[in-house]
């Protein structure tokens, strides 16, 4: 009995309030989509360059990088006219997270990826 | 030894207490019958004189829902195809046929948000900001609904906690310089919001999705 308590104890020690660590690194990924959003405040050229840090920093953390981070970039790439960094990072995208396969290839097939 | 028996039932007692929710959950068959992997948000509907509210909410809602392990469509993108279709009005978009959707993004649901108050109001001496949201997640393959509910989030709830979540929740967010002109108490208050209205960690929120080590654990520890 009482190794049952110690051990249903332990269960709860271990399992109970454990905070599970995040599962992607953000950055600056939410703030950039709010900056694109609202426009003027910020230029693409920096949006880039702070998507570019945020995945680099991802990288150095050895954390995966948030879904969608590298599709903003494309876009943003698509935007000043550099179709193959856009194209490169719609398929990387696409490469990280098959879920978004469909979607990209619509994007990529019918060349919105950003204002063509 | 009696003693030390009550006192670690006693510490269980209260180790399970500190840790359980409080809040009743709802009926999640629906949900965990359609068992989707990935998220399309759609453009809020705005019941808010706010313009950037919608922008706020779109940008702070992908990540409750990443976390809880679902793959979220790249909200920017998402609107901009919209806008290349000639959709710019968020009600004309949530009319868009589920399967229409289901043909360009290949989503398995679709999250219709509604922003039903937004911002900064002033009570007598003190000032509050406030964001509340309704929302309902629908199968694209078959336009049921699988979750619905509402979140409210306020500067002006107790203070230390709201500072606590909300660094909880920006710790890995930092700002960068470049965007302090940018960011305002809003769009900190709709990452609390949102998070309350999705994140699986609550038991109103979603359920987890595949990528997260949470998914389906709940029914495997209740099996045993």
């Amino acid at each position: 009995m009482d190794k049952v308590i110690t051990a249903l104890a332990l269960a709860v020690i271990l399992t109970g309030c454990t905070s599970t660590p995040p599962l992607y690194y953000y950055g600056d990924y939410n703030n950039a989509v709010y900056s694109y959003f609202k426009g003027g405040e910020v230029t693409v050229q920096e949006q880039i360059q702070a998507l570019e840090t945020t995945i680099e920093k991802a990288a150095a953390r050895q954390q995966h990088i948030a879904p969608g981070v590298h599709a903003q970039l494309g876009m943003l790439y698509f935007e000043t006219g550099n179709a193959d960094r856009g194209t490169a990072e719609l398929s990387r995208e696409k490469q990280l997270f098959p879920e978004s396969a469909q979607y990209i290839d619509f994007l990529l097939t019918t060349r919105q990826g950003g204002t063509s | 030894m009696n003693r030390l028996k009550q006192g670690v039932v006693m510490f269980i007692a209260f180790a399970l207490s500190a840790c359980a929710s409080q809040q009743a959950t709802y009926d999640d068959s629906a949900f965990k019958q359609s068992d989707p992997a990935s998220i399309l948000i759609l453009p809020p509907v705005n019941n808010t004189p706010e313009i950037i509210a919608p922008y706020s909410v779109m940008a702070q809602a992908a990540t409750p829902l990443a976390e809880s392990g679902f793959y979220v469509f790249p909200v920017g993108l998402v609107d901009q195809t919209f806008k290349n279709n000639g959709l710019t009005v968020a009600q004309d978009i949530q009319a868009v046929p589920v399967a229409k959707l289901q043909e360009i993004f290949g989503a398995d649901a679709a999250l219709y948000i509604t922003i039903e108050r937004y911002g900064t109001s002033y009570v007598v001496v003190s000032s509050e900001t406030r964001v509340t949201l309704s929302a309902s997640l629908v199968d694209l393959q078959n336009g049921q609904q699988i979750w619905q509910g509402t979140a409210t989030a306020s500067s002006a709830e107790n203070q230390a906690n709201v500072n606590n979540s909300l660094v909880g929740l920006l710790i890995q967010a930092a700002v960068s310089q470049v965007f302090e002109t940018v960011t305002d108490r809003g769009f900190d208050i709709s990452a609390l919001a949102t998070s309350r209205l999705l994140s699986a960690k609550n038991k109103q929120g979603l359920r987890y999705g595949p990528r997260s080590p949470e998914y389906r654990q709940e029914e495997a520890q209740h099996g045993q």
